[in-house]
């Protein structure tokens, strides 16, 4: 029997945060689980919030996570993440990548933007596991900071309560990703699972 | 070969469901969230797939294909049905020859459009089938029962998806060694059954209830529903995606799921309300199955405690039961509560589109500037009225450009125009639409104006693509649905050809231009268009030289800002141009508008 798994990936449109959750729900249909993925665009064509919901398990009725269910939430941006706060469960797992993308109130000087703190604060109520991490840093030392959500996928996967076999994440990232970008997106993903041994995901 | 697993949308397992159903004709106009229908079956070479002008030719085009013998999908978003509402009548009365399933993507929530209804009561009133699924699999396994459905009955089939299934991935299992039937293309005069005479009618309108009491038969022993036993005293009527909400809510409960919506089956109805104590149903929207189920003199409850209005979700079905007393409420951690006024992320217009130019022409002008200010609200009158349309542009409602002032439907821009100037405004009054929604209805418009002299002016903006949906080609672009290059039609040539006179095109990026063409026409005593020409951002990949902000030059006047450029924003206290998004000299507006000339290419750029 394997645990349910509700995993929520939040982004700005052009992150690449479909994709991730695109390559995941690929990974758990090989390994023969029921798998259910529903994103949130709205009419964003860029810059735009962006949600996938994804759900793993033995059966799965709802494609959408409920409130305060969220066993992971990775967010590729920060005001993004505290969005979607009140998803995640108690004691859930909260990888966050230390990147602002300020929308356009901010500029017009309508809004702040928030600020650490205050973003950890909020989750801090649910949950100690909260992991902020320099994703787009690493990703751009890798040679491209489109890598991040290759990157970010790298993270999450050690933090799964089961064994995915590497050479299944690397055929499902080929699957997805052009032919030439393949290795430097490998090198994403390996150097995620390494940042998370390091930081303790 | 043989059965496989795939991920795939609603939307994929839609299309690919009826191409293995075997069908030779698919029409649709795009539009969220049914538009990958067609997307994924104009990859199939062996069938005909069009991307219609709109909806109402898609249903035509559909029709006189079902009666040359061929088993034909028609897909479109609900509003979309609205406009094809007229053949789909028509459809019902005359019945079909091949099979004919109509798609209505409803859109509950408004996630893309421009409000909410439920499409279930179309089938009412043309007294068709309904066929609903709640997934993936289900989506691919219906169509093939729809399309029998059809044949069977001599009717259209209306097969109903909401957002939230169309867009949703699960997994299906299919057969890929499964061959396509085949069917025979022939047509046979028959003026009973295809020419709508009031004579012929009268005789199809009683065949169309006729045929109705026999889908109740249909109803009673279809696969599409069924009954699943729980432990509970408790029945749940359920379909579409609110069945699976229902499941997480009520795990110990009976279930009625109907994969049929309309009509319902009244003796298996019975059969489950002596099963249970008590029958609740759960659906989205409006309360059809609700009304249809108390028509048969079964006491239910729903709508009572579920809100007609948006999406559900398990946490509302789940309150809703919590309300009528059938859960306990569950433990749940306490709210977290959120940041207080969180800045959102409302789409904008992208960073060098053809639309940024002439709408901030437009908010500054009619001293609208002055006049309207972020509330969306004015007391004051403008002296340019705005009238908009549906696509990307409609984003130019929001601040900073404030450039629209109306939005109904598709095609509406041009008709309101007419009107508010008939009524006597002493504004100026200007239409704004973009060319697939002229195409799709704008023409009947312009046609309007010319006949009635209406004094308006009418931008036509021009991007050569269907852009808001994802890029679907239209009949200005000149390439068909299955990349077919066609003849395309000529936007000036046809407003010329309706009366037009004045008639100017001018370059998207050129601001001067752009100011020039719309004092002129909005001073002009006759129907006057401006086409405004440029291609999409998003499918420009010429990106070169971005603009960079000189802080020596810049005075921080925050005019570029108001252009609403995603590209263009203050960083501790400055104004900055992102070098990777800004389309350089596929653009160059801010650096048309800047007083201070401070902005130019970047020494750095590449």
């Amino acid at each position: 029997m394997v645990e349910k798994q509700d995993i929520l990936l939040v982004g700005v449109g052009g992150q690449g945060t479909i994709l991730a959750s695109d390559i995941l729900g690929e990974v758990a249909l090989q390994m023969g689980l029921d798998v259910k993925k529903t994103d949130t665009l709205g009419m964003a064509q860029r810059g735009g919030s962006v949600t996938s919901h994804l759900r793993i398990g033995e059966k799965v009725w709802a494609p959408l996570i409920s409130l305060a269910e969220a066993d992971i939430i990775v967010a590729f941006e920060k005001l993004e993440a505290v969005r979607w706060a009140h998803f995640i469960k108690p004691q859930g797992l909260v990888i966050i990548n230390d990147l602002a993308i300020p929308p356009l109130s901010i500029s017009l000087g309508t809004h702040q933007y928030p600020g650490d703190e205050e973003i950890l604060g909020i989750f801090k109520q649910r949950t100690n596991k909260i992991h902020l991490v320099s994703g787009s840093k690493h990703a751009g030392d890798i040679g491209d900071v489109r890598t991040l959500n290759i990157f970010m996928l790298g993270l999450l996967s050690t933090a799964l309560p089961f064994h995915i076999d590497n050479q299944l994440w690397e055929k499902s990232i080929a699957a997805f990703i052009p032919k030439k970008i393949v290795d430097l997106n490998m090198r994403a993903f390996n150097t995620g699972r390494e940042v998370a041994e390091s930081v303790n995901i | 070969m043989g059965k496989v697993k795939k991920l795939l949308s609603g939307n994929e397992a839609i299309a690919l469901g009826a191409y293995h159903s075997g069908i030779a004709v698919a029409t649709a106009y795009p539009g969220t969230p049914s538009t990958e229908i067609l997307e994924n079956l104009a990859q199939f070479k062996d069938i005909y797939a069009e991307w219609s002008t709109n909806e109402k030719v898609a249903m035509e085009v559909g029709l006189g294909a079902s009666y040359a013998g061929v088993r034909t999908i028609v897909s479109m978003k609900h509003v979309g049905l609205n406009v094809a509402a007229d053949p789909f009548l028509a459809a019902a009365t005359t019945g079909i020859h091949g099979g004919l399933v109509v798609v209505s993507a409803d859109d509950p929530g408004i996630h893309s459009s421009q409000g909410e209804q439920d499409n279930r009561y179309y089938a009412k009133l043309a007294r068709v089938p309904i066929v609903e699924p709640a997934d993936s699999q289900e989506a691919y396994e219906f169509m093939g029962i729809a399309f029998a459905l059809s044949e069977q009955y001599d009717t259209p089939v209306l097969f109903r998806v909401t957002t939230r299934v169309a867009h949703s991935k699960s997994v299906v299992e299919l057969d890929e060694s499964l061959i396509r039937p085949q069917h025979k293309k022939s047509f046979y005069h028959n003026v009973e059954k295809y020419v709508m005479l009031p004579v012929h009618a009268r005789i199809r309108v009683p065949h169309m209830h006729r045929r109705m009491a026999e889908l109740v038969e249909y109803a009673e022993t279809t696969q599409l529903n069924k009954i699943i036993d729980g432990r509970s005293k408790l029945g749940i009527i359920s379909s579409g995606v609110s069945y699976q909400y229902a499941r997480e809510v009520f795990p110990e409960a009976h279930f009625l799921k109907l994969g049929m919506d309309y009509p319902l089956p009244p003796r298996m109805l019975h059969i489950f309300a002596s099963r249970v104590d008590k029958l609740f149903v759960v659906e989205e929207l409006d309360p059809f199955l609700e009304e249809n189920i108390k028509e048969l003199g079964i006491q239910v409850e729903g709508k009572k405690f579920i809100s007609r209005v948006g999406e559900l979700n398990k946490t509302i079905v789940q309150h809703a039961a919590e309300k009528a007393g059938l859960i306990i409420k569950p433990d749940q951690p306490a709210d977290i509560g959120a940041i207080h006024n969180l800045p959102g992320r409302p789409p904008l217009l992208c960073p060098g589109c053809p639309h940024s130019g002439a709408f901030f022409v437009l908010s500054t002008m009619g001293q609208r500037a002055k006049i309207l200010d972020a509330s969306g609200k004015s007391q004051g009158e403008s002296k340019l009225i705005i009238t908009g349309d549906i696509g990307c542009y409609t984003l130019a409602t929001y601040p900073p450009l404030r450039a629209m002032d109306t939005t109904a439907c598709m095609g509406a821009s041009i008709g309101q125009a007419i009107g508010l100037e008939k009524a006597g405004v002493s504004s100026k009054v200007v239409a704004v639409i973009g060319d697939s929604t002229f195409m799709h209805s704008g023409v009947t418009g312009v046609i309007d104006a010319i006949y009635n002299a209406a004094k308006i002016a009418i931008v036509i903006l021009d991007n050569g693509t269907t852009a808001m949906t994802g890029h679907q080609d239209h009949p200005g672009s000149g390439v068909s649905a299955q990349g077919v290059v066609t003849k395309a039609v000529d936007i000036e040539q046809l407003v010329r050809g309706a009366g037009v006179n004045d008639v100017k095109v001018v370059n998207a990026f050129d601001i001067k231009s752009i100011r020039a063409a719309l004092k002129s026409s909005l001073d002009s005593e006759e129907v006057s268009v401006v086409i405004v020409r440029g291609k999409c951002a998003v499918r420009n990949k010429a990106r070169k030289n971005s603009r960079q902000v000189d802080t020596q030059k810049c005075n921080d006047c925050g005019v570029c800002l108001k252009i609403g450029c995603p590209a263009i924003y203050r960083e501790d206290g400055k104004i900055v141009i992102n070098a990777s998004t800004c389309m350089g000299d596929q653009c160059g507006i801010c650096e048309q508008l800047c007083p201070k000339q401070a902005i130019g290419i970047s020494r750095d750029s590449n």
